[in-house]
């Protein structure tokens, strides 16, 4: 049995009005691997992951996810819908869109009730996942009172509740303090130990090089620049300076003025 | 802040609208005598007591429903002052609007308790009509306040039934009591929603506040409003389609599901049975007058 998670072959998309969203994308993730999707806001990142968790669909090329076609029409079947939607969570990046209920409890909740599950195990599942990531005492709150960190708990611990095999998380870091950053980071790094599928968009070269075992690189035209060995497609500078991921950088000494390579 | 700037005054309605309702919230966690209740035995018998304001034609009975409503409030911790404020500041601007002409003889003909206006002669303009004298009849004034003290009450068994329960556990309870879910599931994304965009409209208002130096006039805050609010619904639309996209991703199919965990208790009992003694006895009491 093959052990390829998803096969895009070809992919294009224009968002609606025609606006250029992503072209000619080949790849291929396995079973297992660590991927991160490096590109600067606009590239098409979480376009991609939409694209790969089948909310939007291409205008040409082809998905395969598990082996099989991923199209409007399978998915339209529920028990495919079923199946696929419990092998793969998806972290959007804003927070807002992805906690819709009154509740944090409600919120975790959703996905097994969804899922069919009989009460007890929605319940185990649900305070499970709000035990793991230590956060049962915010299950009566309303997401409006909490905060940006907390928000980014809630939506990890509401795809925790399904334990899915590939967890797709889009910019996972951005807007948190210094502190939950470093929570999150632990939280994504305990999932590669438990032989999870990451597939990850973000733009800070630094939290790509903890997680990654391997990189894609999406320019500015939407193309896929690159694609290989984080460690090494992360010290080529020129490549990082074209993707607009580097920048140089002016910068003053009492003595001397110089300018070298600079990331964020 | 001056007076005639409605942008600061906007500003401050969205700031108070917030801490009003985190405000009222508090309150439906207080250990009082409603807010124990299970939310699907006080949804029927509320429901009930408001049915029986509606349906009752005399005031005394009116007046005891609204008493037991403060009653009600006072045992469930809630300040009479907060509560009285809530429920009649709301009252005259709604009804006593459409309940002042009522009290005129030109408006309910009876017997005359004030005389207002006399003419020589009564008027007629085409299809008006205008009596010699104007007065305050005894029937239109008794109208007048029935009509009043039944909104009072209504708004006050509302007010009470909402402040007591938390906003999540009512819906859980509407789906309980089978009210179509697809509709609960609206109730709660548009509550949940309504704060992250005040506090967006609260965010817009002190970028402004933040960059403007000295008086600006209305015209120029109407447009700067204007295209706000224009900001605000794309914003919104933007929101929508991610917020669909994310149940989506979470298995979302159309069918929407709840779990509750109510349980119905001795006290509820109790309660829903002094409900029903409450409403039979002013129904045989209202019925032997």
């Amino acid at each position: 049995m093959s052990n390829t998670v998803f096969k895009v072959s070809k992919m294009s998309y224009n968002y609606p009005g025609g606006l250029s969203g992503l072209h000619d994308i080949d790849f291929s993730i396995r079973q297992g691997e660590n991927v991160v999707f490096l590109g600067v806001n606009g590239s098409g990142k979480s376009t991609l992951l939409k694209l790969i968790d089948g909310l939007y669909f291409p205008d040409q090329g082809t998905i395969e996810a598990f082996g099989e076609p991923l199209t409007e029409s399978r998915l339209q079947d529920e028990t495919f819908a079923f199946a696929f939607r419990r092998r793969v969570g998806f972290l959007f990046q804003d927070p807002d869109s992805q906690l819709f209920l009154p509740t944090v409890w409600q919120e975790v909740a959703f996905s097994p009730l969804q899922m069919g599950l009989v009460r007890e195990e929605v319940e185990e599942k649900t305070n499970a996942a709000l035990n793991a990531l230590g956060i049962e005492k915010l299950k009566d709150r309303v997401p409006y009172q909490l905060s940006e960190g907390e928000k980014k708990k809630v939506a990890l611990a509401s795809l925790l509740a399904l334990d899915p095999e590939v967890w797709l998380l889009d910019e996972p870091t951005a807007n948190l303090d210094p502190r939950t950053q470093d929570w999150v980071i632990e939280f994504i790094l305990s999932l590669t130990a438990k032989g999870k599928t990451l597939i990850v968009a973000i733009h800070e070269l630094e939290v790509a090089k903890v997680i990654a075992d391997q990189a894609y690189i999406l320019g500015e035209d939407h193309r896929l620049a690159a694609q290989g060995n984080p460690q090494e497609i992360l010290q080529d500078e020129a490549l990082l300076l074209r993707a607009n991921l580097m920048h140089r950088h002016r910068h003053v000494h009492p003595a001397l003025t110089h300018r070298h390579p600079h990331q964020h | 802040m001056s007076r005639n700037n409605f942008v600061g005054k906007t500003l401050a309605g969205l700031t108070e609208a917030i801490k009003q309702a985190i405000f009222a919230e508090r309150y439906a966690r207080l250990p009082g005598l409603l807010q124990g209740l299970d939310p699907r035995g006080k949804i029927i018998t509320f429901l009930s007591l408001l049915i029986a304001t509606a349906i009752t034609r005399h005031l005394r009975v009116m007046a005891l429903i609204y008493l037991l409503t403060i009653v009600l409030a006072l045992a469930s911790r809630i300040p009479l002052l907060f509560f009285l404020k809530r429920v009649w500041l709301f009252i005259p601007l709604f009804t006593g609007i459409i309940a002042l002409p009522a009290i005129f003889n030109i408006v309910t003909p009876g017997q005359p308790l004030i005389t207002l206006l006399t003419f020589a002669a009564p008027l007629n303009w085409g299809p008006f009509h205008l009596p010699a004298t104007i007065t305050i009849t005894q029937q239109g004034l008794h109208g007048a306040e029935i009509f009043i003290l039944r909104v009072a009450t209504s708004v006050s068994l509302s007010v009470l039934l909402v402040l007591t329960t938390e906003w999540a556990r009512l819906l859980q309870a509407l789906s309980a009591l089978h009210f179509p879910k697809i509709a609960i599931l609206i109730f709660g994304m548009t509550y949940r929603y309504i704060f992250l965009f005040i506090k967006v409209a609260e965010e817009m208002f002190l970028a402004r506040r933040s960059r403007t130096v000295g008086r600006t006039n209305t015209r120029e805050q109407q447009n700067w409003l204007s295209s706000r609010l224009g900001f605000l619904l794309n914003r919104s639309y933007k929101l929508s389609n991610d917020v669909y996209l994310a149940m989506l991703s979470r298995g979302w199919t159309g069918h929407a599901r709840f779990l509750d965990d109510f349980r119905f208790q001795w006290r509820d009992a109790a309660w829903a049975a002094f409900t029903i003694i409450f409403i039979g006895a002013i129904i045989f009491f209202g019925e032997m007058k």
